[in-house]
């Protein structure tokens, strides 16, 4: 079972991202869980959403406290909610932001993992970009099938469709595409340093 | 030859008027083919306004809906007299379910009937001025301004009767009820509360808004039928007396009725869409101590020595309302300027 | 066809497939998403001949829906918590009427304090108002017995309660298998009232009843929820065999033919029970549980035989009955009277509590290793010191102030820093 926790804040998209991670899955032919925790529904207000993939049914509830892969939608999160509580060691982490680990104070931290599984992406960029909008979720997701290789992001790409329809759809597809285009990028320039 | 016109008047009984009457004017209950909808064997107490003005209203919405009919009915004296189990007084399809919810479950057969696409069966929703207006009274403003098509009929006896005549939204001032007793320093039902149904129901807008009395049944009579030719939400208020919570004489009924109607305390009119369309003007005006006196629960502004002040208050109601709705003859409608200015200023300028 | 949908969806396209006549609606969390999909199925036309009324209470809604079932016509509402007690009066007068109204409850948790999140309080609140309760573990199940109810209350003629974990369930994606109009059409015929309001025949329904005949009346609607044992079983028998898989019945017993110890317990949580039974059956432990599929009628034989061989019971349930005990352990009790096997009773869960599989591994570990007392009400993951504090206060103090907000004090308040 692949365990994904994605933090946010309200109206940034933190639920339909776990929904669309979910459908991408299933598109794939998996068994995935998506749900979200509410707090009193404000925006702004921190929020958290899980995804759970595996290939047999998925029966378990509660939320994930020990995820393989953490996403962080707003990088104002650090440092005031544990982000990171339960990581495992060879998990992933995409944080969006335009500041690398060290600018961020993550520094140390992130010394315990596996380096070519974290990674920044300037996910609010390539939105405002693609979108117009600092919807950074689509953007995060295509980044985070280009460093996990869970989901294609042929999969993501038509799970982005089928939810928005559109110029709206094709929009968030292209920032999807353009953050997993990046990410590759970055991990070929890692792999030739 | 010289002719004279006469004018013919119902006093006391409508009986000579309605041999006088066109056969179309007649009553309803003047007809061999009368429903009985509210049939004979009910439990009611002698004299009971709202067993004779519901029997009036609902033969009159079986004439007028071809005996297509159904009816919700709240928790209370004529859900009570009506159906005395294993007995039932109906003939009609009926339903009772709770004290507050007649207009919503009203709505919901109105919304079946519409879903099986049998819009020519009418539904009614009925209570008295508790299930109306106060407990129900979420329900009918739900029900209104859904629009929904729904006749709802409120019997107005001023007070919770069945369970021993408590203190309604409806009860007026200085009554005797069984907590608003004649004693301590404001004795009966205290000034400045109260709800004035018809113009709450008019604020809705609904297609149409109507008062009555049992002292002049063939108004209520054609109140309802007219009510019947509109699709929408629609509220009939009907003033009926009630001998043993009023401690009035049983067969007073009609009297007082009329007499709440001619000192002016009990506004008839017909409203649409919240705004008067006519008025019933009092025929002959009567101060409020007439109407006052024939009732017990009044007996205490009567003795020695006579709240005068308290009379004369609610004279001053009645004398507002007579402003209000213009009902003296030849006397401007204020309530109708009124309304119709506050519809515009709703609206914007037309 | 297999689509990946939140639960609300799923629950609001089953309805959908039921034709329902009337749907009376008015918002509550976590049932919102409900009632909206079905508003887009009928404004569309997708849902069609179906008034949709937007009502003014749960009250209303309940008592739209009586009157609309009343006139003949398939009756649907949805609710939780704080809406199913404000529409208390009306459930009994729709028992006790003998109306087949389906309704969803999106179980979450009783205020005061308010509670947005699940629990079984609400539900369980309402236990013995006369309505068949039906509860989901996932939400194929409760898709699925949204269908069965509406066969369910128009053979028995009593409305029915599907229960569903409010955002556990309402508010996850999953894959379900929706079933086609076809499908649905031939399992479930029209509905055939025993009685309606129709002016070709005119009858009174509602009189009052005294005490002549009350309790006559009242022991048909109990006749009836015993027929309902029956039917229960069969229901979804044939629903097996229209649509190819399992789902509601009275028990589903998973791993507990051979067990030891048996967790019993209703709705979600018990897909975490079955991995940690799983789990523990690894360790060569035998561990099963039971989940109780329909709570009333309550399946008295049926939970005795799934239970009886067992050496210990734990009840593990999201709602209590205060100044008493569990309500779920109980009514187990009830059913394994005469059995020596001690039943524990565990209250997890409530206000939306995560229940974990590490708490259940330990909590299960306690049991096994008599750490726990039968009979004495556990309340799982406690956090006896903030309860503490709490007491301690309100024994210095008369105005000790209110309990709830002193402990939010207590626990301190996530701050917002600069960004």
């Amino acid at each position: 079972m692949f365990q994904v926790r994605i933090h946010g804040r309200g109206g940034q998209g933190v639920v339909t991202a776990a929904e669309l991670l979910s459908v991408a899955a299933f598109s794939e032919g998996r068994h995935a869980q998506a749900f979200p925790t509410f707090g009193s529904e404000r925006t702004g207000a921190p929020v958290v959403s899980f995804c759970r993939i595996d290939d047999a049914e998925i029966r378990v509830r509660e939320p994930i406290s020990e995820p393989d892969a953490v996403i962080v939608q707003d990088p104002t999160l650090l440092h005031q909610v544990d982000l990171f509580a339960g990581l495992k060691p060879d998990g992933y982490l995409v944080i969006n932001s335009v500041h690398g680990f060290g600018d961020l104070g993550l520094g140390e931290f992130v010394e315990r993992f596996r380096q070519e599984r974290l990674l920044t992406v300037p996910a609010t960029d390539i939105a405002r970009e693609h979108l117009g909008r600092p919807l950074p979720n689509a953007a995060l997701l295509g980044a985070f099938a280009a460093v996990s290789g869970i989901v294609s992001p042929a999969s993501v790409a038509a799970a982005i469709r089928e939810k928005f329809a559109g110029d709206v759809g094709a929009a968030n597809v292209a920032a999807a595409d353009a953050a997993y285009a990046f990410v590759q990028d970055e991990i070929r320039e890692a792999a030739h340093a | 030859m010289p002719h004279q016109q006469i004018k013919f008047y119902q006093v006391g009984s409508f009986v000579a008027g309605n041999r006088l009457l066109r056969p179309d004017e007649r009553s309803v209950q003047a007809r061999m083919e009368r429903s009985n909808t509210l049939t004979s064997g009910h439990r009611a107490c002698q004299g009971c306004g709202e067993a004779l003005g519901a029997r009036y209203a609902l033969d009159a919405a079986m004439r007028a809906t071809g005996g297509q009919l159904v009816a919700a009915n709240a928790t209370g004296c004529l859900e009570v007299f009506s159906t005395p189990y294993p007995e039932s007084s109906w003939q009609l399809p009926w339903l009772h379910s709770l004290f507050g919810n007649a207009p919503a479950v009203a709505s919901g057969i109105a919304a079946a009937l519409k879903a099986k696409g049998r819009t020519e069966v009418r539904v009614i929703g009925q209570g008295g001025d508790g299930g109306t207006l106060d407990i129900g009274f979420a329900c009918l403003s739900g029900m209104f301004e859904r629009n929904d098509d729904v006749l709802f009929i409120c019997y107005d006896n001023e007070a919770y009767m069945n369970t021993g005549v408590q203190r309604s939204s409806a009860t007026p001032p200085a009554a005797r009820t069984a907590n608003t007793k004649p004693v301590g320093p404001e004795p009966g039902n205290v000034f400045g509360q109260g709800k004035n149904a018809p113009l709450i129901a008019m604020a809705h807008e609904i297609p149409y808004v109507a008062t009555a009395t049992v002292a002049e049944l063939r108004d209520l009579e054609a109140k309802i039928e007219r009510a019947m030719e509109f699709r929408g939400a629609r509220y009939v208020h009907v003033f009926v007396p009630c001998p043993l919570g009023w401690g009035s004489a049983s067969k007073d009924t009609i009297k007082i009725a009329r007499l709440a109607k001619e000192t002016g305390l009990f506004p008839v009119f017909e409203a649409e869409h919240g705004e008067v369309v006519s008025v019933s003007k009092i025929r002959r005006r009567v101060p409020v101590e007439e109407y006052l006196r024939a009732q017990k629960r009044f007996a205490h502004l009567f003795k020695d020595p006579p709240q005068t002040d308290v009379i004369e208050r609610i004279q001053a109601g009645a004398d507002r309302n007579i402003r209000r709705f213009g009902l003296l003859p030849d006397e401007p409608d204020e309530t109708g300027e009124l309304m119709r200015l506050l519809a515009e200023t709703d609206r914007g300028p037309q | 066809m297999r689509r990946q949908i939140e639960g609300s969806q799923a629950v609001a396209a089953a309805v959908a497939l039921c034709r329902p006549e009337v749907i009376s609606a008015y918002p509550i969390s976590p049932q919102t998403h409900i009632v909206e999909g079905l508003s887009d199925l009928v404004r569309t036309g997708e849902l069609a001949p179906c008034e949709y009324l937007m009502v003014e209470s749960e009250f209303a809604a309940l008592s739209a829906a009586i009157g609309a079932s009343a006139a003949g016509a398939r009756a649907y509402t949805a609710t939780a918590s704080q809406g199913l007690l404000y529409m208390a009066e009306a459930l009994y007068n729709a028992s006790g009427l003998g109306l087949p109204i389906v309704m969803t409850v999106a179980n979450r948790a009783i205020g005061a304090p308010i509670n947005i999140w699940n629990d079984h309080s609400d539900s369980m609140s309402q236990r013995d108002s006369g309505w068949l309760q039906l509860y989901a573990e996932t939400n194929q199940e409760a898709l699925d017995l949204h269908i069965q109810a509406f066969k369910l209350a128009e053979e028995v003629s009593l409305p029915v309660m599907v229960c569903m974990d409010g955002f556990i369930l309402t508010h996850a994606f999953e894959s379900v298998d929706i079933p086609t109009q076809d499908q649905v059409d031939a399992y479930l015929p029209r509905f055939e009232p025993r009685q309606v309001l129709d002016p070709a025949d005119p009858v009174s329904i509602g009189a009052m009843v005294g005490p002549e005949a009350f309790t006559e009346v009242k022991y048909l609607m109990h006749a009836a929820q015993m027929q309902a044992l029956d039917v229960i079983p069969e229901v979804s028998a044939e629903f097996a065999q229209a649509f190819g898989r399992n789902s509601g019945g009275l028990i589903r017993p998973y791993r507990s033919a051979d067990a030891e110890t048996i967790v019993v317990a209703l709705g979600s949580v018990l897909g975490t029970i079955e991995d940690v039974v799983d789990e523990l059956r690894e360790q060569g432990m035998k561990v099963g549980a039971v989940g109780i599929k329909t709570f009333r009628p309550y399946p008295l034989e049926e939970v005795r035989e799934a239970l009886g061989h067992a050496r210990r019971i734990v009840v593990l349930e999201k709602a209590f009955a205060v100044g008493l005990g569990g309500i779920v352990g109980q009514n187990v009790r009830l059913a394994l009277s005469g059995l020596p096997a001690p039943v524990y009773d565990v209250v997890a869960g409530l206000g939306g509590r995560p229940i974990t599989k590490q708490s259940l591994h330990t909590l299960l570990d306690d049991v096994l290793n008599d750490r726990l007392e039968p009979g004495r009400l556990t309340f799982l993951d406690i956090d006896w010191n903030l309860v503490g504090r709490e007491l301690q206060r309100t024994r210095e103090k008369r105005r000790s102030g209110p309990h709830a907000e002193n402990i939010l004090r207590d626990i301190g308040v996530v701050a917002a820093g600069p960004n």
